[in-house]
């Protein structure tokens, strides 16, 4: 694929820069973090009016590298690259696009792996398990820091649509448009048994030293690499690992011994490897946490309505067909609590493969509407609703 | 405005809160959000419709009629329930009218007039399923599954207890001729209803 920087409808070279945050921030759970960093990269000219400013959050795995490329020679752009750009459905010759690492990442910005200013050794599994709301809270500080009042939209796939939600219930005046991309109101078991796997994955690792690895300067690879495995399995469908892989072998035989002989099982294992070379352990931890406890029904008497009713932006709800992580019926749900909250939304089920993963790759529907829906964002009159 | 609904805006009142079933590119919302600063929602299935009403700003929603999921709306959340030229093309045209009635106040249904005389005569004279402007579809290949007579609407209406509170039949056009009020059924195309419990 020719993704280069000097396409005309790449952001280019970006550079990330740190944002330093002085003040406490308490958590939901209870902990305050005395002070954190934020690790942000922005496209885009924000306007004289700072009215057309679009917040992106990630994923699970993601960071704030959503577009462009850090220098000449980098191979892959960001990990939104598809949707941000001029002329993409987030068009950054309109919007000023905001994206950043949350809390609790391995990206930068203040996690496990950062250092506790209390024992100047790294936080490890006493950084507190941060939450959807903690981190739309930090989003918040981050927005008044960069003088944004209200963003023209706030726009997330998966663990970054429940973030565009969560936006939408507990700082209802500060957005226009919530895009909330093959999200879930709130996780089901067998999404939470997953994340369980996952997470037994990890702490069964010897390496895992209770969380304190870096301290014996290791880390907990194979449980990662495991986990990261299950993971992948569940954003891809039955259909999309058939089309990509089928029964395919390294070497057209039958070995009949247990080393990976079948395609996708060494491409597990290297999507697996190389993402435990690059991720924290802990981060993944707490990542999928957030995720098991996101629920914003919960405040509400477990009425997602009344939840969505404190919302005053406008929605667009986005699932795709073969996503059987967070299926469409999850984001259903939404759409159903948002019509039941008379409040406005658009949705759609995009037809696509890729399961949960879709929400990452070009498809001609989904680009059109996205598109169609950030320049209504862009055209409307600019003012709270 | 589409003739159709030129007919059926006078019946919407300002401010109201609308369903529209199967409501294509959106214009008659996109048409009332503007002129009656009515809200609500569209229900479509197409891709190119519903992403034309994004591109109007008019809320859309993707669900098949077909599948009894109109289940997922509380009773009685609209002020008017509108299906233009889509009751014929549904698989229980029963259940969508008194679906209808169960969302909103007041239902508003237009379809295609099977009673209109050429396609009785088409009939009679070829022994053929009717074909005409109005519905130019094979009888293999056509979304129109449940045709149907005015006289039927209203047998089907009165056996649910459902009360016409207004009819107008009119012609391809959608205008209303002295012949079409005169003898409707065999002399109107279009039928537009309005309805209650």
């Amino acid at each position: 694929m020719a993704a280069d920087y000097q396409a005309a409808d790449s952001v280019g070279i970006v550079e990330p820069r740190t944002l330093h945050f002085q003040e406490p921030v308490r958590l939901e759970g209870g902990h305050t973090l005395p002070e954190f960093d934020l690790v942000v990269e922005t496209y885009g000219e924000l306007n004289a009016e700072a009215d057309n400013a679009v917040l992106v959050c990630h994923a699970l795995s993601g960071h704030h590298h959503a577009a462009g490329f850090h220098s000449a020679e980098d191979r892959k752009p960001g990990w939104w690259d598809a949707c941000i750009g001029p002329g993409k459905p987030i068009d950054t010759n309109r919007f000023f696009v905001v994206s950043l690492n949350n809390i609790g990442g391995c990206h930068g910005s203040t996690g496990p792996a950062s250092t506790n200013p209390d024992t100047g050794r790294p936080y490890g599994p006493d950084f507190p398990v941060v939450t959807v709301r903690d981190w739309v809270k930090t989003q918040a500080r981050l927005a008044d820091r960069l003088g944004i009042e209200q963003w023209a939209a706030v726009i997330g796939g998966s663990l970054g649509g429940m973030q565009a939600l969560d936006w939408a219930i507990h700082y209802p005046e500060r957005l226009r448009h919530a895009v909330v991309i093959a999200a879930t109101p709130r996780l089901t078991a067998q999404n939470i048994a997953f994340n369980e796997v996952s997470r037994k994955a990890i702490t069964s690792d010897p390496a895992f030293h209770d969380g304190r690895y870096l301290e014996h300067d290791t880390s907990p690879q194979r449980g990662l690499m495991l986990a990261r495995m299950v993971g992948h399995i569940t954003y891809l469908s039955d259909v999309s690992m058939g089309e990509k892989f089928g029964r395919e072998l390294r070497d057209h035989a039958y070995h009949y011994g247990f080393d990976a002989e079948f395609q996708v099982e060494s491409y597990l294992q290297y999507q697996g490897e190389r993402f435990s070379e690059n991720f924290d352990a802990n981060t993944y931890l707490l990542m999928t946490r957030s995720l098991d406890y996101f629920d914003p029904a919960r405040e509400f008497g477990n009425d997602l309505s009344r939840a969505m009713a404190e919302a005053r932006c406008r929605f667009l709800v986005l699932s795709f067909s073969s996503d059987w992580r967070f299926a469409p019926e999850h984001s259903e749900k939404i759409v159903n609590a948002l019509v039941d909250a008379r409040r406005d939304v658009s949705y759609a089920e995009i037809h696509s493969n890729w399961g949960h993963d879709a929400f990452l790759v070009p498809n001609e529907r989904y680009l059109r509407l996205f598109r169609a829906y950030m320049n209504r964002v862009a055209e409307e009159p600019r003012h709270a609703r | 405005m589409r003739a159709d609904l030129k007919l059926i805006e006078p019946w919407i009142a300002n401010g109201s809160r609308v369903l529209d079933l199967g409501c294509g590119d959106g214009t008659l919302l996109d048409y009332l959000q503007r002129e009656k600063g009515v809200t609500g929602y569209g229900l479509e299935i197409n891709p190119e419709y519903i992403e034309e009403c994004v591109r109007r700003g008019v809320n859309v929603v993707e669900q098949d009629l077909d599948e009894d999921r109109l289940g997922n709306f509380r009773d009685q959340t609209f002020d008017t329930v509108v299906m233009t030229q889509a009751l014929q093309a549904v698989r229980r045209p029963d259940r969508a009218l008194t679906e209808m009635l169960r969302l909103g106040r007041e239902g508003i249904v237009t379809f295609p007039n099977f009673g209109y005389w050429r396609l009785r005569l088409y009939q009679m004279w070829s022994g053929r399923m009717p074909m005409s402007s109005t519905l130019p579809h094979t009888w293999y290949n056509t979304p129109n599954i449940h045709l149907c007579t005015v006289r039927d609407f209203e047998a089907l209406c009165q056996e649910h207890r459902i009360r016409i509170q207004s009819r107008t039949v009119v012609d391809n056009a959608h205008r209303s001729r002295w012949y079409n009020r005169l003898w409707p059924n065999l002399l109107g195309q279009i039928a537009v209803y309005r309805v209650t419990r």
